[in-house]
């Protein structure tokens, strides 16, 4: 028998300063990397916003010129999509689910620190785009031919179709280790019937994340391959079909929208009833509603198809099942004010946005039930009032429920509670903004004002209406920059939080603000939905789990890790490459990087959880 | 440490609420996605199907015999992966070995086929008997649609006609659905078949492959079924409808 004696660098024992952060397998700190990075990204796409409401905000002007347009409105979308809400959304996941099933850790350490810089390694090569030859610029669908080499010949699509590969790596790797995580890593007791709705939630969207994402990684492949080698996927003279990657892309689109808005209801469902004083009315229904969107998410896809001709048949059936999608979605809006009936209300900054959410999703979720009638969505198609319903979904819906989650989280995260009247200031503004900029653009998009123009004649007489929607997005950026200020703030001289600010419901609150390393020194029996306000209320005690032993300094977790970041390191490096694989120069480095990762793989699969530390033997 | 030792050797005794190993419940919900992944590769390649404006098309090219054996080698692989999980299982490192070794030998076969195939598809020829054609009015009718097209070139003085007309991926949309369909399946197999040879090869290090450890092999099983069941929807559906329209 030989031993195999491969020297590996020894796993970080107890890493500090930046080096923590960049070995770090703790959820938590993994949260607050996708948080912050994800905020970051989230205010460059806003800036990419505000560029295209100046240039709209007079008729006929030429602040940027069209081929920079194209650009921006492609980059704003893929940036707040992919780079903005879903991350953020990530990075609730991440802190919040396993404080939630009173867990220490997710399942997967280390393949949740890869999802992170996975993404980030895909964020900075979306974003290099713009400073190496040209952003994408056919839009977030990009819909085939116009990507095909001939009528795009630059580099951009190339950026856009393999920085999407790599970001659909980051997430469908985080999805994989949140439904073991979620299925498997429960505390005693918590049925799934008991679990928490934002955890139920996470559990759906990753459900939808695992089976969406395949199919546009073969879209994406397609794409690729006729690019880069000239394959016939979207060769309209070899007889290809343009609607194949108009049905891949929206098969996985529109489960894709609800990836974006499921979390978002699971984290406003956390904050009415914690405001309220109430448990969530009718638990199970909300739940079911919740399975039901994201079953039904599969159903309704060629509702974005139809002007395309499919035909009276199957704009018929995609027009019924849209409509049908609505009604659970009614059912939860119905909970939540149910939920906030004969509630004594606490309208603290939290409940402001999740407040905000209920009422923005409802003028959104309307006004996509108007293009779910096929009739009346051919007036509608690629006009400004779908840029109206996506931003009152998006923006109204998932960015609200995330200002609240992040005003509700955020003293569990640092300590300390954000200042409550920068707090109101940030919601007025915001609120205010988003109307101002969005609502008008039911009416420019009723006028007939196509999305995605550059400038408009004042002969069409939209001047009006586009002049107060660029108004608004400054008050909007007004209120983001709120958001920076009093985040910023509260972080350093915010008052001190305690375990449970909130008087919440669930098991986070039931650990100190930060959270020790370990979460929480016993595993907490849980004995019904809403752990914690049960313990608190009817002095349930948390019987320890044998195992558990009480004493932290027992508590084994895995040690940091270097090998995340180096794959991530490696694929970014095989990515960029790739997009230049016209070359040998970009086939080299794309070999330089995909054997980076390949060697980090089999380093991380054969290092141990924890390296011996020296005097620390014989547990 | 005892529990320590078990987390880093895959944690087969670790307690969670399902009863189900992590790695375990990863590997389902990944293949789960997988099935997304051939699921919309195989959706190209059907709705494409008969859409080619240029040939060679299918019947031009597939050998359904010589690609049923290499079916059934992958198949028989599948099998020979069973009873080296049972070996290990009943605690024979050496019949684990043999097994493993022959699974992932089988597997390389049937990706020797493949690669004979894309060559022989790449330099296809099309062959026409211009004496049998002329002499004989249903010789016409056994032709394929494609060698159909070249009958003309039959013209008086030449006995025998053949000229080379390769499929590659950029020759038709066939070719282009074809083998990147194939392509990916193909690449499974060989990352199949580099996980087979490093199980392999980590049974000769001191504890790399023990019947404690069986979860590690289970997992490459897993993945492995898998990949014949993918194989056994592609023989189908692109080779034996391909040939066969009628069923």
């Amino acid at each position: 028998m030989t031993t195999l004696a491969i020297p590996l660098p020894k796993r970080p024992a107890h890493p500090t300063g930046v080096l923590a952060w960049l070995t770090t397998i703790d959820h938590k700190k993994i949260g607050i990397l996708y948080g912050v990075t994800a905020f970051v990204l989230f205010i460059t796409g806003g800036l990419e916003a505000l560029y295209m409401r100046f240039q709209l905000a007079q008729p006929g002007q030429d602040f940027v010129s069209p081929e920079v347009f194209n650009q921006l409105f492609t980059m704003h979308a893929t940036t707040m999509i992919f780079l903005g809400v879903m991350p953020l959304g990530a990075a609730f996941f991440n802190f919040v689910i396993p404080l939630q099933i009173g867990a220490r850790d997710v399942a997967f350490p280390r393949l949740n620190a890869f999802s992170y810089w996975t993404f980030l390694a895909g964020a900075i090569l979306l974003k290099l785009s713009w400073f190496l030859g040209g952003a994408p610029n056919a839009g977030w669908f990009g819909y085939a031919p116009i990507t095909g080499s001939d009528f795009n010949p630059g580099h951009g699509i190339d950026y856009w179709a393999v920085s999407l590969q790599v970001l659909g790596i980051a997430s469908l790797a985080a999805a994989f280790n949140f439904i073991v995580t979620i299925v498997n890593m429960r505390a005693p007791g918590m049925s799934l019937m008991r679990m928490p709705l934002f955890t139920w939630m996470t559990l759906v969207t990753s459900f939808l994340l695992v089976l969406a994402f395949p199919v546009i990684t073969v879209a994406l492949i397609e794409l690729m391959f006729d690019r880069f080698f000239g394959m016939n996927f979207f060769s309209i003279g070899a007889g290809a079909n343009p609607l194949l990657w108009q049905h891949l892309f929206w098969i996985f689109g529109h489960p894709e929208v609800y990836i974006l808005i499921l979390p978002a209801m699971g984290i406003v469902s956390e904050i009415i009833p914690t405001f309220s004083r109430k448990p969530l009315f009718g638990y199970p229904v909300v739940v079911l509603s919740g399975v039901i969107i994201g079953f039904m998410g599969w159903m309704v896809w060629s509702h974005h198809m139809f002007t395309v001709g499919l035909g009276p048949v199957a704009n018929s059936v995609f027009a019924l099942t849209t409509m049908a999608i609505a009604v659970p979605t009614g059912v939860k809006i119905f909970n939540w004010i149910g939920t906030m009936w004969n509630g004594s209300i606490d309208l603290r900054t939290p409940m402001l946005f999740a407040i905000g959410f209920v009422f923005l999703f409802i003028i959104g979720g309307l006004s996509g039930v108007m293009h779910s009638s096929a009739a009346s969505d051919a007036q509608q198609q690629d006009t400004y009032f779908i840029v109206a319903h996506i931003h009152y979904v998006l923006f109204g819906g998932s960015i609200m429920a995330i200002a609240a989650g992040a005003y509700y989280w955020f003293p569990k995260m640092t300590g300390r509670l954000m200042d409550e009247r920068m707090g109101k200031l940030n919601f007025w503004l915001v609120f205010m903004g988003m109307n101002i900029s969005f609502f008008p653009m039911h009416f420019l998009g009723l006028d007939g004002m196509p999305r995605r123009i550059h400038s408009y004649d004042s002969a069409m007489g939209w001047d009006l209406w586009n002049l107060v929607s660029s108004a608004g997005a400054v008050v909007l950026a007004a209120g983001i920059l709120v958001t920076i200020i009093n985040m910023v703030r509260s972080a350093k001289q915010g008052e001190k939080a305690g375990a449970d600010p909130w008087d919440g419901r669930t098991l986070e609150w039931s650990i100190p603000s930060p959270p020790p390393e370990y979460n929480f020194e016993q595993i907490p029996t849980v004995h019904g939905k809403d752990a914690f306000w049960m313990q608190k209320r009817q002095r349930v005690s948390t019987v320890p789990v044998a195992g558990a032993s009480g004493d932290s300094h027992d508590i084994h977790l895995p040690q940091p890790s270097y090998w995340p970041l180096i794959a991530s390191i490696g694929l970014l490096i095989g990515a960029y490459g790739l997009v230049y694989s016209a070359t040998w120069t970009g086939i080299i480095v794309g070999a330089v990087g995909l054997a980076t990762t390949v060697v980090s793989v089999y380093a991380w699969s054969f290092e141990p959880v924890n390296e011996p530390v020296e005097g620390a033997a014989g547990h | 440490m005892a529990h320590a030792e078990a987390a880093a050797h895959g944690g087969e005794h670790e307690e969670t609420s399902t009863g189900l190993n992590h790695r375990k419940l990863l590997m389902w919900a990944f293949l789960g996605s997988d099935c997304m992944f051939f699921g919309s590769l195989i959706a190209t390649y059907v709705v494409y199907f008969g859409r080619s404006k240029v040939g060679p098309f299918p019947e031009d090219v597939f050998s359904i015999p010589t690609t049923s054996v290499s079916t059934f080698v992958l198949l028989m692989s599948s099998m020979s992966m069973v009873l080296a999980y049972a070996a290990l299982n009943r605690g024979s490192i050496k019949g684990f070995r043999i097994w493993i070794a022959s699974t992932a030998i089988m597997g390389m076969t049937f990706l020797a086929f493949q690669v004979f195939e894309f060559t022989d598809f790449a330099n296809h020829e099309v062959h026409l008997d211009c004496v049998e054609i002329r002499t004989n009015e249903a010789a016409i009718e056994e032709l394929t649609d494609y060698e159909k097209t070249f009958v003309d070139e039959c013209v008086e003085g030449v006995d025998e006609f053949e000229e080379q007309h390769g499929l590659t991926p950029r020759t038709n949309l066939f070719g282009t659905t074809f083998f990147t369909l194939t392509g990916f399946h193909g690449a499974h197999v060989t990352l199949g078949v580099i996980w087979l040879l490093s199980l392999l090869f980590f049974s000769f290090t001191r504890g790399g492959v023990t019947p404690a450890r069986s979860l590690d092999v289970d997992l490459a099983a897993l993945y492995w079924h898998f990949v014949d069941v993918v194989w056994i929807v592609i023989f189908t559906v692109v080779y034996l409808f391909g040939v066969f329209p009628g069923i």
